[in-house]
């Protein structure tokens, strides 16, 4: 038996009811959870950190001077989706993101949702991630976001809601893909007696969607890369590995009449399509920052000509802004004259100063982000916040609130998760990923990352969060 | 085909391996030697230090070169670039950066030594057991190599790492030794243990006397780690070895490459050891180690350079 923390009551768990009961969907994992000695259990979590180590599924930590790699925790428990709640999330996040891709052509193009008064001009145009550079570009199918990730979490109210978007270059993929093979190494009887979507077909979905992209026959794709000190470098080596196509850095291409190529030891190879894990502002120094050591003179000429595919798409950005953010049901209702299936989370923009006022009077019970934050950098916990870190974010607030947003403080689910005194609820979230070619593609599952620190909402690894294996399960009727 | 950095990479990946199995090699020798009365050959640690060329280097950071400083500046000192936790650092972020182009048996042996070696450095393990496991781990790494990655130009590349830093290693020790023991016509006793040191730091020592059944000369050795082609870490055998990789290698970029190394493997393929020992032996080392750094510009030139 195992010391078992019940969660809280007031919030959802994914496995418990409140009654104390086990959810339908977890009592075949909960009657086998219950059947394993400690021991055993605790032995094979130590396999899989050792095994994770060996393999080197690490991360740099921004900001460590010591420029170690921590692994990212692995947590044995999986966190188990029923099929109907997947379906209901699947069509939410097929709808957002023909929404989301829709919404980047228009306004890079005929700008309709601003003319029609839905946005304001100057929220689309004078946002620093929109690119003048793409305007009047075409691209096949109409698609910038090729890959999304949408980071998705339940509230106690049993309901999912988007918390946000990734539409430039969402990582943790290869963390779905592993955290599965270890799962199955660990535990196959599990797989046997659960009927789990697999995952493992990724990578061929991902390098179908790129060859899609491009209208050349047979073309090549490359996955580019920053180089090894990027903190998913990892993920960057594997997907490359997977689909099997070369895996660049910005000085393994340059470019030569109109076309991109890749220096190899048979010659020069012409690139196609260029699955870029690299941000705007470093992919051309000529076109964007100067002194970007990582990116390729002169692709952006040759991008705007057609010459070669970017995924994503340039200028993708501003469509998961903090600040563009609270427009996408709108932006669903407009350009797919549908009711958004997922839902926003209630934003409050401190650039409207109504909003601003009611955000500065109920700091204590908000969560505020800066409208470029990512990574869990940036950004106020109210009721877990200190009154003078409270203070300080009030001043930084004030003196520029349009870089602010606030949101209630939403209640993650929580899912059990092995800490020290046993098994204990722990919040999560899910990042399911997108793929946008001719059609729209998804493996059934995502990555539910998992806050380790008991009542921590911030499951960011680079704040100490772990990853578990996501099971959609099977309607086996 | 491949990319150009990941040729490179690969290749430095092998060479750093290589170069720290010799390091071991090196150090595990002059360790034993370093034991023995002066009379009997026993030299100062200074010598392989030399070979490396980090001479300087350590006199800088131990003015008082100090055997037990030197070795611990040779195998754990993460300031000296060329100690052997280093060489392992290096082969192990150069695999980190191509871990797509090798497989994952490959990066776990590597990463593995790498991890092992830095908690050794840091609890200051005793060094004869470290020697055999550098050895070990080297060992390892190319048994995996050979039992798990594709025969591909990458393959080629991690091969031709392997030579290329082996013909100089091994070039550098024989120049050394026979520094030590100059051009005298007779071997003396204090000769043999240093020509035997020699043979057990390549591990042709069993080679020796099984080809030869008689007693160790300077001539026969000179020989044997020169121009045998069947002794593994002859200078004969490396190039064999290069000289068959390079033509493997799709694309045509890389004459000049295969034409240096062409013209070498004919010059030793029918090479005598007396016109190499008229000529004196530290005069045919140091010719032989520029052509081999002439043709390692060439292969950088032709592959692993962005063009």
């Amino acid at each position: 038996m195992h010391a078992l923390t019940l969660p809280e009551s007031g919030h959802y768990d994914e496995m418990l009811l409140d009654s104390g009961g086990i959810r339908p969907h977890y009592r075949d994992f909960a009657r086998w959870l219950h059947s394993q000695p400690p021991e055993t259990l605790a032995r094979k979590r130590a396999e899989a950190d050792l095994m994770f180590h060996r393999v080197g599924i690490t991360f740099a930590v921004y900001g460590d001077d010591s420029g170690a790699e921590r692994l990212i925790p692995f947590d044995t428990v999986p966190r188990i989706i029923p099929a109907s709640d997947w379906q209901t999330l699947e069509k939410g996040m097929r709808q957002r993101v023909t929404a989301l891709n829709a919404f980047l052509h228009d306004i890079y193009h005929e700008q309709h949702i601003v003319k029609a008064g839905l946005i304001p001009a100057e929220q689309v145009f004078s946002n620093s991630q929109y690119q003048p550079a793409m305007q009047g570009l075409d691209l096949p199918h109409r698609i910038y976001a090729h890959i999304t990730g949408v980071d998705v979490i339940r509230h106690s109210d049993g309901n999912f809601y988007v918390l946000e978007d990734n539409l430039r270059v969402p990582s943790g993929v290869s963390y779905m893909l592993e955290n599965r093979k270890m799962m199955m190494r660990l535990f196959p009887e599990l797989f046997a007696s659960h009927a789990v979507a697999p995952v493992q077909h990724y990578p061929t979905l991902l390098l179908n969607t790129l060859r899609h992209a491009s209208a050349v026959d047979n073309p090549t794709v490359v996955v580019m890369t920053p180089g090894h000190h990027n903190s998913a470098y990892f993920e960057h080596a594997f997907l490359a590995q997977q689909m099997g196509v070369e895996l660049v850095e910005g000085q393994d291409l340059f470019v030569k009449n109109h076309r991109v190529y890749m220096r190899t030891t048979a010659g020069n190879k012409q690139v196609d399509v260029i699955y870029r894990r690299i941000d705007d502002a470093f992919l051309d120094p000529l076109a964007f920052r100067g002194d970007s050591m990582l990116g390729v003179p002169g692709l952006l000429s040759v991008y705007r000509a057609g010459g070669v595919i970017l995924a994503n798409a340039i200028g993708t950005g501003v469509a998961d802004d903090k600040s563009i953010y609270p427009y996408v049901p709108d932006m669903i209702r407009f350009y797919l004259s549908e009711e958004p299936l997922l839902q926003n989370v209630p934003t409050w923009m401190c650039r409207r100063p109504a909003e601003l006022d009611h955000v500065l009077n109920n700091l204590h019970e908000l969560v505020v982000k800066e409208v470029h934050g990512a990574g869990g950098y940036g950004m106020l916990i109210g009721p877990a916040a200190s009154k003078a870190e409270i203070e300080d974010f009030r001043q930084r607030i004030i003196a520029d609130p349009s870089n602010y947003i606030a949101q209630p403080t939403l209640c993650l689910s929580s899912c059990p998760t092995f800490v020290e005194s046993g098994i204990a609820p722990r919040h999560i979230d899910l990042r399911p990923f997108v793929l946008s070619g001719r059609d729209i593609t998804m493996v059934a599952g995502g990555l539910t990352r998992v806050a380790l620190k008991e009542g921590s909402l911030v499951v960011n690894s680079s704040q100490g969060g772990g990853t578990k294996d996501t099971w959609i399960l099977e309607d086996q009727s | 085909m491949m990319l150009s950095r990941t040729a490179s990479q690969l290749y430095w990946m092998s060479r750093y391996m290589e170069r720290a199995e010799n390091l071991a090699r090196l150090l595990d020798v002059t360790h034993s030697l370093s034991l023995l009365p002066q009379s009997r050959g026993g030299s100062d640690i200074t010598a392989a230090l030399a070979t490396t060329g980090a001479l300087e280097a350590c006199r800088a950071r131990h003015p008082d070169l100090l055997a037990g400083d030197v070795m611990h500046f040779m195998t754990f000192d993460a300031a000296n670039p060329a100690s052997i936790v280093n060489c392992l650092k290096f082969a192990r972020e150069n695999a980190h950066a191509v871990r797509g182009k090798i497989t994952g048996e490959m990066w776990e042996s590597i990463n593995a030594s790498w991890l092992e070696a830095r908690q050794m450095a840091l609890e200051g393990r005793p060094l004869a057991g470290f020697f055999d496991w550098v050895k070990e781990r080297s060992h390892l790494f190319r048994g995996t190599t050979y039992g798990t990655i594709q025969r591909n130009d990458a393959f080629s590349f991690i091969r031709l790492g392997t030579f290329m830093e082996r013909a100089d290693n091994t070039a550098r020790l024989i120049n050394v030794k026979s520094h030590l023991v100059g051009n005298a016509a007779e071997d003396s006793a204090a000769d043999f243990y240093l020509w035997g040191a020699l043979l057990r730091s390549l591990g042709a020592f069993e080679a020796y006397h099984e080809l030869y059944r008689d007693t160790l000369s300077s001539r026969r050795v000179a020989e044997l780690l020169i121009l045998r082609p069947d002794v593994p870490r002859s200078l004969r055998a490396c190039v064999d070895e290069i000289a068959e990789l390079l033509p493997r290698i799709k694309g045509d970029t890389g004459h000049r490459a295969k034409r240096l190394a062409a013209t070498l493997h004919a010059e030793m393929s029918y090479g005598q050891i007396d016109n190499i020992l008229d000529d004196g032996l530290h005069t045919y080392l140091t010719q032989f180690l520029n052509q081999i750094h002439g043709l390692g510009d060439a292969i950088h030139g032709a592959y692993l350079e962005a063009a």
